[in-house]
């Protein structure tokens, strides 16, 4: 197998069915958008008229400000948290396994698991529920994300830098600051960026917790209601700007985190 | 604000509060409601009662439990047979390149799932574009109907979630020396000998690390089969979805959403002794 795997051809073709795979659908949404008549039964003309049906649809223009509203609460409050969670972790003398598996829990922990649970949890305190209980639902897993990339960092900082900013009589304000915040703000914009990202495309957990009524309903709950009975020509406009920015601030991210993947 | 090891646990503080108070706090709160009535009005009256539990186990719902656990293991079975080549090729590929390859590989992963599940409408539509493909390549029966079938729940099922089997299988053929396999064949053994006894067996904690990650998802899932499935095919996370939001019986969704959570512990804790066996295997290995 090795032999003839790293034979270049069939890995090659193995690489293009797989991408093939993985890119074909959102290539086909992407195209589908500038499509005149939006239907994929013909290729009707280059036509950007879906992109000026988003902008007239006040349902979506209010969805997509509830999701940016949710996304930047929940990314400032994750990416703090986060950052103090992940610098706490990696400075103990002992690794605790209680702390691991409670920042490790959230990102395995099953959607819909959660998202009962928070239901739950909020009708019984009485609380009413609105955008509000979507941020502090979505702060649960955006602040694991944030803390393992930002512990990922801390992996490989050389923690002496720290003591001998101590040593030439820096306090510990100081060398927080103009020291250690520096070395990792990759990593935490990074992590927030990524947190962001999970925030903006987040449905399950955001549609148990957005409480009744239409005036909390973020981007992905317009979009299921709009796909679940079929094509709407509206929705591959919007998909496509939704993957292009979730794209965009992943690209960031991975970018800002490069030197963590070399070593 | 120094960290130097005396407030770490102060610094994790705030974290650790925000976990317990609105994760920890709110799965016990609704695994506890496993225990108790539902009430009469829907809500729950606090009688104490294992009957929840009991009707997780009756024929009607194990059935669902059942066949939804054979759709995930075959979208688990499928997603690990495309991603193993897949992985392979990328750990064989110039140094340089390999990044930037993972990369795009778990691109789509991190976009938003809804979409990435609507594609597949577009495609398998019966006015989809497979179908006019189809009509455009010659063919004048009726047009197939792909969608609301099983297949395409999994092969939606296979689609969101192989950036991520792809990413462990990798993560572990990437630690793998070339040593190993270049020994075993200087042994004599042939390509698939090496590959079936040496390589294989040392990325297998890859494979069951994406493999439980795709089943207790999958398991889990309630948007698929909603939009692939068309409602016929109910998993675990329909029928948890259903207990909440239209049945309101909220302690026998309790009870199968504590029966979700025992899945994915027992699968994690086989993934963790599958995972240790291999590296005890590895030590001992070198030993000799």
């Amino acid at each position: 197998m090795n032999a003839s795997f790293s034979g270049k051809l069939p890995g090659r073709i193995v690489l293009l069915l797989v991408f093939g795979f993985l890119y074909l659908p959102i290539a086909v949404l992407v195209l589908l958008s500038f499509n005149d008549s939006g239907l994929p039964t013909s290729w009707s003309g280059f036509s950007i008229r879906w992109y000026g049906a988003l902008l007239a649809n006040t349902d979506i223009l209010r969805a997509a400000g509830n999701t940016l509203i949710v996304a930047v609460f929940a990314t400032v409050i994750s990416t703090v948290l986060g950052t103090l969670m992940a610098l706490g972790m990696e400075t103990r003398r002992r690794k605790s396994n209680g702390l691991e598996a409670l920042a490790f829990a959230p990102m395995v922990i099953p959607d819909i698991v959660l998202a009962v649970a928070l239901l739950t949890f909020f009708s019984r305190l009485g609380l009413a529920m609105g955008l509000h209980t979507i941020v502090i639902s979505h702060v649960i897993f955006d602040l694991a994300f944030v803390c393992s990339v930002v512990r990922a960092r801390l992996k490989h900082f050389d923690f002496s830098i720290v003591e001998a900013s101590r040593d030439l009589g820096a306090s510990g304000w100081t060398t927080f600051w103009r020291v250690t915040f520096p070395v990792l703000l990759p990593s935490i914009v990074a992590g927030s960026l990524l947190a962001f990202t999970l925030s903006v495309d987040e449905f399950i957990i955001a549609f148990f917790t957005a409480g009744a009524g239409r005036s909390s309903i973020t981007l992905p709950m317009q979009i299921y209601s709009m796909i679940r009975f079929g094509i709407t020509p509206e929705v591959n406009a919007l998909a496509t700007i939704v993957m292009g920015v979730s794209a965009t601030a992943l690209l960031i991210s991975q970018w800002l985190n490069r030197e963590q993947q070399v070593p | 604000m120094s960290f130097n090891a005396t407030r770490p646990n102060l610094l994790a503080a705030p974290g650790v509060a925000w976990l317990v108070a609105f994760m920890v706090v709110p799965c016990v709160l609704v695994l506890s409601y496993a225990f108790f009535q539902r009430g009469v009005w829907g809500g729950v009256e606090y009688t104490f009662t294992l009957e929840n539990f009991a009707r997780v186990l009756d024929p009607l719902y194990a059935k669902i439990f059942l066949n939804s656990a054979r759709i995930a293991l075959t979208a688990t079975v499928v997603a690990i047979l495309i991603a193993y080549p897949a992985a392979y090729a990328i750990s064989r590929a110039p140094r340089m390149s390999q990044p930037i390859l993972l990369f795009f590989a778990v691109l789509p992963f991190w976009s938003n799932y809804l979409i990435r599940t609507y594609a597949w409408i577009v495609l398998l539509n019966r006015e989809g574009l497979i179908n006019n493909l189809l009509r455009w390549l010659g063919y004048t029966g009726e047009p197939l109907s792909m969608l609301y079938t099983e297949s395409a729940v999994i092969t939606g099922l296979v689609y969101n979630y192989l950036p991520f089997v792809i990413l462990a299988i990798y993560s572990t053929l990437s630690r793998l020396s070339p040593e190993l396999m270049e020994a075993s064949r200087d042994l004599g053994a042939g390509p698939i000998r090496t590959f079936l006894r040496v390589t294989l067996p040392l990325t297998l904690p890859g494979v069951a690390a994406g493999g439980v990650f795709v089943f207790v998802l999958s398991i889990g899932n309630f948007v698929t089969p909603a939009l692939l499935g068309g409602g016929r095919f109910q998993m675990v996370g329909n029928l948890v979805y259903d207990q909440f939001l239209t049945a309101n019986d909220w302690p026998f969704g309790a009870a199968l959403g504590a029966a979700l959570i025992l899945t994915m512990i027992a699968l994690l804790l086989l993934q963790a002794r599958a995972t240790a066996h291999a590296s005890g295997e590895r030590k001992g290995e070198a030993a000799q």
